[in-house]
Formats: structure tokens, C-alpha cells, sequence
């Protein structure tokens, strides 16, 4: 598949799923169950994309002694359970990356 | 009744303390695509057709892992079936609006924009309170055009050591702030990040972040339902 039909195709699934939520979806189709298993779709998928990130090298392999993004990753954590503010997490897992990398 | 533009400037303003954390997230963007291998025209076009962070985000992240087309736009789905529950709050406050309205207005329906303009259509009955929306998510749009315009710009510039790659996860990371304090959503956490780099290497066609997912809402389920008999 072309990059141009794999964005086109992403944007389609983007904007259907967009569009089902304002025109095709009603609040009684959901009953409290669904809706309350759905209220954990971000922290069941984002992991997914955040863990491999931090523990995998570039080749794939995991990746635990002197890797600074682990420590990173748990000081952006602490503050963001703290702040409850995201630009605070991602800058402070940011400069703690570089601190780490550059002065320590 | 204040007049359309009235509301839509109130959209506007509204809005833009929630663009603060999306002008980074756009510039990462804009420089991980060319990084990764698109154009910059693919670039801005994934910006303009797309227009969702996370969605790109998970493109460019799985394009970059070698996934197949299939397994990325499966990813880009379940990322955006969160929407579908937002869809059963939302919709009643649409549900009077004429359907060509509705197909403009689910283009800019981005998480900042209806998060900010749910609050305002329960607390206005207004025939024109549409345009509240309309205004929220114009201001994403343009924020987050030019932020990926930037980061294709800056992308040359920046050198590689420093890592901006690492942003990603963050930017992901910073959106599960409000879960980190609960502690079914911190097992789920745990239990899809463990699959996810465990298997990496293992599950085929890169599809471990629908693998992970499936098995992070498996065991909230299990929890949820475990929790509810206890009571």
C-alpha cells in the first residue's frame, strides 16, 4: 500500500469513528457496563505504545541497565500523578531525559 | 441570544489553554514523520486528513516498526474506539442538528474541542450553540496545522542525539495522567505495557499493540466486575 492510501485509509477510520459518535450513537445503546468497560480503552491501548518505547532499544530488544528513559519515564510519571497537568509531564520527563543523557 | 460569532469566539477562547500542551505535540509530529520516512507533503497531508495526534502518532510509531498496513490502520481503530464512548455523551446535545452539519462538524471533533465545548452545550439551550464547537475545534485545527508545518521546518535542524523520539511516549504517558491515581487503571497499565514489550518480538505482524489492548480491557473487565461482586 502507497504512504498516501495507508493516510487516506487512517484519516477515513479517523473521521468514521468521529462521525458515528455524533450521528449513528445514542446514549441508550450503551448500557453502564459498556460504558464503564470503554472508560478503559486510553489505559489499555496507550501502554502499548508507551512501554515498548521506553524498554526497547532501536533493534527491538529489551533494554534495562543504563537506559535513561526508564528513570525519565518515572519522574514524568511522579509529576503527572501530582500536577495532574500534561504539559508539566511531558516537559519534566523531557528535562529529566536530558539532564540524564548530557550532565550526568 | 448572542449571534453565531459571539459563540464562536467564546469557542475560541475557551479552547486555547488546552492548546498549550498541543503546540509540542504537533512539532514532535511534524519532525518523528520526516524522520521516519514521509515527505513533508505526506506529512502536511496526514495533519490535514487525519487530524487526530494520537492516530498519527500511533501511524508513525508502527509505520516506523515495519507493521503492515492492515495492522496500522487495525491500531489507528482501536486507539480511536475511545471516541465511542464520548459519542453517547455528546450526541445528545447534537442530535438536533441537520446532517450536513454534523458531517462538517465530526472533522473537528478532536478530543481538546469537545471536552471544552460538552461543558458549554449543557449549560446552553441556544439554536446557535453549535458554533462553540465549530470555534473550539477551528483553533485545534489551525494550532495543529502549523505546529506540524513548524516541525517539518525545525525537523532538518534538530539534531537526532537529542532524542526527541522520547516524546512520544511521553505525550502518551501525559494523557493517562488522570488514571495513574486508580488502581484498576494502573494494572491495566501495567498488564498492556508488559505485553506490549514482551511481545514485540513475538507477536506476529508487529500487531502487539491490538494484542496488548485487548488483553489491558480483558482484565479491566475481569477487575471491574470483581470489584462490583465485593461490594
Amino acid at each position: 500500500m502507497s504512504n498516501w492510501a495507508l493516510i487516506i485509509y487512517c484519516g477515513l477510520i479517523t473521521y468514521l469513528t468521529r462521525f458515528s459518535m455524533i450521528a449513528l450513537i445514542k446514549k441508550e445503546m450503551f448500557n453502564d457496563r459498556v460504558r464503564q468497560v470503554l472508560s478503559y480503552v486510553p489505559s489499555a491501548i496507550f501502554p502499548a505504545i508507551i512501554f515498548p518505547a521506553i524498554f526497547l532499544d532501536s533493534s527491538g530488544s529489551i533494554l534495562i541497565e543504563d537506559n535513561p528513559k526508564i528513570l525519565a519515564a518515572l519522574i514524568a510519571t511522579l509529576i503527572g500523578i501530582f500536577s495532574r497537568s500534561i504539559i508539566a509531564t511531558i516537559f519534566s520527563g523531557l528535562a529529566s531525559y536530558w539532564f540524564l543523557i548530557f550532565v550526568v | 441570544m448572542k449571534n453565531n460569532l459571539n459563540v464562536f469566539l467564546k469557542g475560541i477562547v475557551d479552547v486555547s489553554p488546552l492548546m498549550i500542551p498541543v503546540v509540542p505535540f504537533g512539532l514532535i509530529f511534524g519532525v518523528l514523520a520526516i524522520d521516519v520516512g514521509f515527505s513533508p507533503l505526506e506529512t502536511m497531508g496526514m495533519s490535514l486528513i487525519v487530524f487526530g495526534g494520537a492516530s498519527q502518532i500511533v501511524l508513525l510509531q508502527l509505520f516506523s516498526g515495519g507493521a503492515s498496513s492492515l495492522v496500522i490502520i487495525s491500531s489507528v481503530g482501536a486507539v480511536n474506539s475511545r471516541h465511542l464512548l464520548y459519542g453517547a455523551v455528546v450526541s445528545e446535545h447534537l442530535s438536533d442538528l441537520r446532517l450536513i452539519w454534523k458531517i462538517i462538524i465530526s472533522y473537528f471533533l478532536i478530543d481538546q474541542a469537545y471536552a471544552i465545548s460538552n461543558e458549554y452545550l449543557k449549560k446552553n439551550k441556544d439554536k446557535n450553540r453549535y458554533f462553540h464547537l465549530v470555534g473550539a475545534g477551528a483553533t485545534c485545527w489551525v494550532i495543529w496545522q502549523s505546529t506540524t508545518f513548524l516541525g517539518i521546518i525545525l525537523g532538518a535542524a534538530i539534531p537526532e542525539k537529542l532524542g526527541l523520539s522520547f516524546a512520544v511516549p511521553l505525550t502518551f504517558l501525559a494523557l493517562l495522567v488522570n488514571d495513574f491515581r486508580k488502581l484498576i487503571n494502573v494494572i491495566v497499565i501495567i498488564v498492556s505495557g508488559l505485553v506490549a514489550t514482551v511481545g514485540y518480538n513475538y507477536i506476529p505482524f508487529k500487531a502487539y499493540a491490538i494484542v496488548a489492548g485487548l488483553t489491558g480491557l480483558l482484565v479491566a473487565m475481569i477487575l471491574t466486575k470483581m470489584v462490583k461482586t465485593n461490594e
